[in-house]
């Protein structure tokens, strides 16, 4: 079976270029083409993950996990090596990406499902069980600005879940959510591997790792420190961290 | 090597579109209504100035609907280029965090546009007939060459919105042309009083190509010209060809100089 997910010696780096980007400076570095220092956020990462597993990516702030994702969204492209993804992929990369204030709550459901390709059929039909699943139906019709977090991140949640992924990548979202609405989340996390779904999933929680995830990844600036079962390479983050 | 996005663009564009269209009009208490006080306005003006202060062609009596013949076009083209140039930096959290397909976005900015630019050929048919003018089968044409324009303005965003990601000053420069651009489109002067040598600027402008063509038909009721429909026709496509050439060389970047 083809892998879900597969990172083949993948590097990824960015230019410092301090913000600038207007018409001078693209004059100056056209006369001058000077080297500018280089970032490496990714320095030779392989991994693969077969359909059905789940990874969680554990390691400090500009370890590399969002970068993982990113690439693996097919957001922006490796330098060198090769990423093969099999499946559709959704991603829930940032608290209300895609969503806009001044929209409502169901206004923002269609706009988000549209561009996470779901159908108007397939929009209309699970709207319901999207607005059920994230429990704020009795705002469903006010302007997003009025959400709290928690709220805009079940919506957001409910809607990704909805679109039905084979490949689900979700950055360090979970956390803003109460704890009924996490324990359903993990519910629908488990069902949803239960039926052969991909899942990465970066989080600072080794515990929540350790719940959902078979394996795990942990980066240290740009590379990878360790990988395996998950509960392995959570100790070990942890001895060291402590 | 691109990711395939298997979404549905039809729907995609549509809700791309409302969203766009209930941000600007659901703070407004006026709503629609600012999309026709704008060009009346500025009919209203320039006819007082140019109809009766200053006359400077076209019959005195129509002469609103000559005026609101240039006013739409040319503000359709303003308004569209400019929201469709910075369209990929202003919408800075979907090109860095959701994966819809660039082209989307430049395109759903202008088209957006067209439900103003609706909104205002409905002001200007209704004037048209208002000022004792005629429908004629001519009308037909509109369509015709208002698909070709939008099609060549969606050429210029697709353009203009990947450059404006590596060159911020793009949109400045932009304004400024369109503001020359004001005096080299025939808005409150005909065409007929251009001198000789002038007036290959204009045949070849495709924004005066349709001021012209909108008055060839709706106020002397004839079918515009030939040469103007196949001189817009190229301007589309060569728009549209090197707007999406730019655009998909430029694109594969645009995550890290956002």
């Amino acid at each position: 079976m083809p892998p879900a997910l597969r990172f083949d010696h993948v590097t990824k780096t960015f230019v410092h270029h301090a913000g600038q980007m207007l018409l001078r400076e693209r004059l100056i570095e056209m006369m001058r083409p000077s080297h500018k220092s280089r970032f490496e956020a990714l320095k030779d990462v392989s991994f693969e993950l077969a359909p059905g597993e789940s990874l969680g990516l554990i390691g400090a702030n500009g370890a590399g996990k969002s970068t993982i994702l990113n690439l693996a969204t097919g957001l922006a492209q490796p330098d060198h090596g090769s990423i093969t993804v099999n499946g559709r992929v959704t991603a829930l990369l940032e608290l209300g990406a895609g969503f806009h204030p001044d929209l409502t709550g169901a206004e923002n459901v269609r706009v988000n499902a549209a561009m996470m390709g779901m159908s108007r059929r397939q929009t209309v039909e699970r709207f319901e069980e999207i607005v059920d699943f994230s429990g704020v139906r009795e705002f469903i019709n006010e302007p997003l600005r009025v959400y709290s977090a928690g709220m805009s991140m079940r919506l957001a949640f409910s809607v990704a879940i909805a679109a039905d992924p084979e490949l689900l990548l979700i950055d360090e979202v979970l956390g803003v959510g109460d704890q009924g609405f996490y324990a359903r989340c993990l519910e629908k996390i488990r069902s949803f591997q239960a039926g052969g779904k991909t899942i990465v999933l970066a989080s600072h929680s080794a515990e929540l790792i350790t719940m959902l995830c078979q394996k795990a990844l942990w980066m240290d600036r740009g590379q990878v420190k360790m990988q395996g079962p998950a509960a392995e390479v959570v100790e070990a983050y942890r001895a060291k961290g402590a | 090597m691109e990711r395939r996005w298997g979404g549905d663009y039809v729907f995609l564009f549509e809700n791309l579109i409302l969203k766009d269209f209930r941000i600007r009009y659901r703070n407004m208490s006026l709503g629609i209504l600012w999309s026709l006080i704008n060009p009346l306005v500025m009919m209203t003006v320039l006819s007082l100035i140019f109809g009766r202060v200053l006359p400077g062609g076209g019959d005195r009596r129509t002469y609103p609907v000559f005026v609101l013949c240039g006013l739409v076009p040319f503000n359709f083209f303003v308004g569209a280029l400019m929201t469709g140039a910075t369209s990929i930096v202003d919408n800075a959290g979907l090109i860095k965090r959701v994966l819809v397909p660039r082209e989307v976005v430049p395109i759903a900015a202008v088209l957006s546009n067209c439900v103003h630019l609706l909104i205002q050929i409905a002001l200007l048919l209704v004037l048209t007939l208002a000022f004792g003018l005629r429908p004629n089968v001519y009308w037909l044409w509109l369509p015709v060459i208002w698909s070709l324009y939008v099609a060549f303005v969606c050429g210029l965003a697709l353009g203009s919105s990947a450059i404006n990601v590596y060159i911020r000053d793009t949109r400045y420069v932009l304004e400024s042309f369109t503001t020359v651009l004001f005096w080299l489109v025939p808005i409150f002067y005909s065409f007929s009083i251009i001198p000789q040598q002038y007036r290959d600027i204009y045949r070849f402008n495709p924004v005066s190509a349709l001021v012209m063509a909108m008055r060839d038909i709706l106020m002397d009721g004839v079918a515009p010209p030939g040469s103007l429909i196949r001189n817009l026709t190229i301007a589309a496509s060569v728009a549209l060809g090197l707007g999406l050439l730019i655009f998909r060389r430029l694109k594969p970047r645009f995550y890290e100089h956002i």
